[in-house]
């Protein structure tokens, strides 16, 4: 059906509770599209997403999917995939999602290079427990639970995706519809883990980090001359803390996907009905 | 009986006394010998004492006893470790000319034989070998033929080269022709031989085994004592089937990754034990509210936190029975013996997927690292039947659509098992979720599906309890009005204490409960008897507990909690105590 199909096929008939004006919606677009240009069907998508407004994706899309618990989405993926190949594999959530919660596993997700893709919603604020601080939250930036800021400095995730041996690592700007399904498009693409940081605004947590706000100080790395398979260059950027960066920083087109490198291309759902053929040797081992 | 063998290598952690000890396990085997082995060994790789213990006779044997009869002690300190069950006819091996063995002193009557184990080594080819040269001793002193040895140091050191399988044979035959030479002792032991074929495996082995054999393709893990040997096991085997072994960052990864795997439609699993199993806990409701079919493995060490990772335990019952935040279905299936540990693992794949629950394979560090003996047909491939449960192909998708034509994973039926597509179904893409969902997987908070769904999910545990076989396994006298329960490992031990119970006089109806939810209902068995009694190594006595709740009456316990299992003889003692005893402990 791959080729009638239409990035309307991957919405579902619910209606998003997401704020009016959330960056959500832009992100969400940009991914139904990308999966729907990439030749994707619902039925060979799955998405996995975790907790968060952000990680309620995966009940406004509609595909194979599974919402998962706070930060463990990424290990969800990563099993799927490495079970069925044949699978388009999406992985969505927040920015406390990913890298408060679940940042062990997103750096170890990022090492393992299975191929899929990763999508953080990152709003530099918790939105669904209603306002506190997050990682990428500023050090001066006031919630309920830091009333005089974190005090402390913000991840920065694309460098810590670089240093832990990123094979693709980019950022889109939600509302920025054409780029960001570009980019998601590029990371869906890439033979490998695709991660793809996302400014998707929360409009009612957050008044630093608006819309207004990316839009000021954003640099296309479209309109500069960057190549991203140059890791110094993209180091460059990537530790310049004074520029917000959309485009694809780092791209190793080398890249061997974690399935490659293991020889793993057969789908694990099919299996004899039986003990499968040579088990017996199994046995004889331990004669 | 002189035939019924106790021996042990022990010295220090680093000297090879694991597979030294492996290796005669091996060569008694081959020589058609049944064997049971155990280990004490600590949390530690360098230093520290270490002992490899072998029971081994022409019967079956299902567990240690309090008797050592032949010790071959690599440091001094072995001796005093093992004091407790050496005895008077007891053969104490050890190389008297090195330094730190020179002042060895031999309890005792016991015999000591000094046999120059590193020198005889060295002129074999090399200082390494010392611990063959002790096994050829021991050949002598058991009357054990030596060319069964040859033949475990062919398969142990086979792919290493004939020049290191001859100086291993050379450095044994030396062991055995000193003590032939310099000893004139009337020894005690006949080893008799037989023409059995067995195999001989530990319970973590049998586990990965059973894994490969069920057809699972997946595993995620992280290593913990005494789980790890699953992995292990599975790791360089499952791949030839297709499968993967992921070493995960942690255990919270682990379970997700084998999750995630399980709702791609792989057979999956994940092992580890106690402080593991707190980690993935987070995550069992989300596999049973998911209704995502998944085997993790809880091979059960001393707790709790750190508590003492290389000591026996079973005190994880209630973690898996009630592990977790609200109300989760699940089964919690536990096997008594290395053997069981194949089979159980092969039903629980099959009741996860028919089910579409958790499963817990709850095992322990007893059974995990024994390595037993069985009959092949213990681990007959041909008998695996797989049973995958209500999957749906893309023609059968229709009938469980809404109006809307949207597929209904959660569908509430009689039964309380749903249809499952995996993906790549066509027309049933679904989502999953940890909220409280409808039929469709979409959230609610309507109190009237909440109640339907969550009667549904306990639905399933009701249908299973009707339709699979729960029972335990009875021995002993089925007229007695003493009463033994157990789980788990102490089956063996339990078996074995009947015949020193039926010395005395003392009658004993025993089962063996290989179920902890659902578990077979006992009461009838408890109001039967005049004394029940239940075994298990754990200070509280959970097993008891939920036995208690069922039959509505107290029963008597015997609890094990110092870190060592159960040995027959002195199980046996423990029984006719609490016969005796008047005492039930609330
Ligand atoms: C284990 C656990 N801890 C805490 C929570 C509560 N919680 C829900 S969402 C959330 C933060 C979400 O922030 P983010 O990932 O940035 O997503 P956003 O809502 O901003 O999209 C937290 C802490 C939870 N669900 N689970
Ligand atoms: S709270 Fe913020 S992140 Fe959540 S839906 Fe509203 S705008 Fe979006």
């Amino acid at each position: 059906m791959s080729s009638e199909v239409r990035f309307t096929d991957f919405k579902s008939d619910k209606q998003p509770t997401w704020c009016p004006g959330c960056g959500d919606f832009g992100t969400m677009n940009g991914m139904m599209k990308a999966l729907a240009n990439t030749g994707n069907d619902p039925d060979n998508t799955f998405v996995v997403a975790g907790i968060g407004c952000s990680g309620k994706i995966g009940t406004y899309m509609h595909s194979y999917a599974l919402h998962g618990v706070h930060g463990r989405a990424l290990p969800v993926g990563t099993g799927v995939k490495l079970a069925n190949p044949d699978l388009e594999v999406m992985v969505a959530g927040g920015d406390g999602d990913g890298y408060s919660i679940g940042a062990g596993h997103f750096i170890h997700a990022v090492r393992r290079n299975v191929d899929m893709t990763y999508v953080v919603m990152d709003n530099r604020i918790y939105g669904l427990t209603k306002g506190q601080a997050s990682p990428t939250s500023r050090e001066d930036f006031e919630t309920s639970t830091t009333p005089e800021g974190p005090k402390q400095p913000p991840v920065n995730p694309l460098a810590l995706a670089l240093s832990a041996g990123g094979s693709f690592i980019a950022q889109s700007f939600s509302t920025d519809a054409q780029r960001h399904t570009e980019i998601v498009q590029k990371a869906i693409e890439h033979d490998g883990f695709g991660f793809v940081n996302v400014f998707s605004p929360c409009v009612t947590f957050n008044d630093v980090d608006t819309y207004d706000y990316f839009r000021d100080s954003i640099v296309d790395l479209a309109d500069e001359d960057h190549d991203p398979t140059d890791r110094e260059a993209a180091k460059e950027r990537i530790l310049d803390a004074d520029k917000e960066y959309q485009g694809i920083l780092y791209q190793n087109e080398e890249s061997v996907p974690y399935s490659d490198l293991h020889g793993l291309d057969s789908n694990m759902a099919d299996i004899p009905d039986g003990a499968p053929e040579g088990a017996m040797d199994l046995v004889r081992e331990f004669y | 009986m002189p035939d019924d063998l106790n021996w042990a290598i022990g010295g220090e952690a680093g000297d090879g006394i694991d597979s030294t000890g492996k290796i005669f396990a091996q060569a008694l085997s081959r020589a058609g010998r049944h064997v049971f082995t155990s280990k004490d060994f600590a949390s530690r790789i360098r230093g520290g004492y270490t002992a490899y213990k072998i029971r081994s006779s022409t019967d079956r044997v299902e567990s240690v006893v309090d008797r050592l009869d032949i010790l071959v002690a690599l440091t001094e300190r072995t001796i005093d470790e093992n004091l407790d069950e050496l005895h008077d006819d007891s053969v104490i091996i050890y190389d008297g000319e090195r330094t730190e063995m020179e002042d060895v002193e031999i309890p005792g009557d016991m015999t000591g034989l000094s046999v120059p184990l590193q020198r005889l080594a060295e002129e074999a080819g090399g200082a390494i070998m010392q611990n063959i040269v002790a096994l050829g001793a021991a050949c002598e002193v058991t009357n054990f033929p030596i060319e069964n040895l040859d033949s475990a140091l062919e398969k142990k050191f086979g792919n290493k080269g004939e020049s290191i399988v001859s100086n291993n044979k050379e450095a044994a035959r030396k062991g055995q022709e000193f003590v032939a030479e310099e000893y004139d002792y009337e020894f005690d032991y006949d080893l008799d031989t037989t023409d059995n074929d067995y195999v001989l495996l530990n319970g973590d082995e049998a586990i990965g085994m059973g894994a490969i054999a069920a057809g699972c393709r997946f595993y995620a893990g992280y290593p913990i004592t005494p789980a790890t040997d699953v992995m292990e096991y599975l790791t360089g085997r499952i791949e030839q089937f297709g499968g993967e072994v992921v070493q995960a960052e942690d255990e919270l990864s682990a379970i997700n990754m084998a999750l995630g795997a399980a709702r791609a439609g792989a057979r999956s699993m994940t092992a580890t034990s106690g402080p593991g199993i707190d980690l993935m806990t987070e995550t069992f409701g989300l596999v049973a509210t998911s209704e995502t079919p998944l085997v993790i493995a809880d091979v059960m060490r001393s707790g709790p936190s750190t508590g003492m990772p290389t000591k026996q335990e079973q005190g994880d019952l209630n973690m898996t029975l009630y592990g977790g935040h609200g109300e989760i279905p699940r089964f919690v299936v536990a096997p008594t013996n290395v053997g069981e540990c194949f089979q159980k693992t092969v039903e629980a794949f099959n009741l996860a997927e028919k089910y579409q629950t958790p499963v817990f394979l709850l095992a322990d560090l007893s059974m995990a690292v024994t390595e037993q003996t069985f009959e092949p047909e213990v681990f007959d491939m041909d008998a695996v039947e797989i049973d995958r449960g209500k999957i749906v192909d893309d023609d059968e998708v229709e009938a469980w659509t809404d109006e809307r034509d949207r597929f209904q994973p959660h569908f509430s039926t009689a039964d309380g098992i749903s249809p499952r597509a995996l993906p790549g179904t066509e027309n049933a893409a679904h989502m999953s979720t940890g909220l409280e969902h409808n039929a469709l997987g979409r959230r609610t908070e309507d109190t009237d599906v909440r109640i339907e769904q969550v009667d549904k999910r306990n639905r399933k545990v009701e249908t299973a309890k009707e339709e699979e076989d729960w029972s335990p396994r009875e021995f002993g006298d089925p007229d007695s009005d003493n009463l033994v329960i157990s789980w788990g490992s102490n089956e063996g031990a339990m078996r074995e204490a009947l015949d020193y119970l039926d010395e005395e006089d003392i009658d004993v109806r025993f089962l063996s409960v290989p179920y902890i939810f659902p578990r077979p209902d006992l009461s009838d068995e408890i109001d039967a008897a005049d004394e029940v009694i239940v075994v298990e190594c754990n200070e509280s006595g959970q097993f008891a507990d939920v036995l208690e709740h069922d039959a509505l009456t107290r029963v008597k316990r015997v609890n094990k909690y110092n870190g060592v299992r159960f040995k027959a003889d002195e199980l046996a003692d423990e029984i006719e105590a609490a016969l005796q005893s008047e005492e039930v402990r609330a």
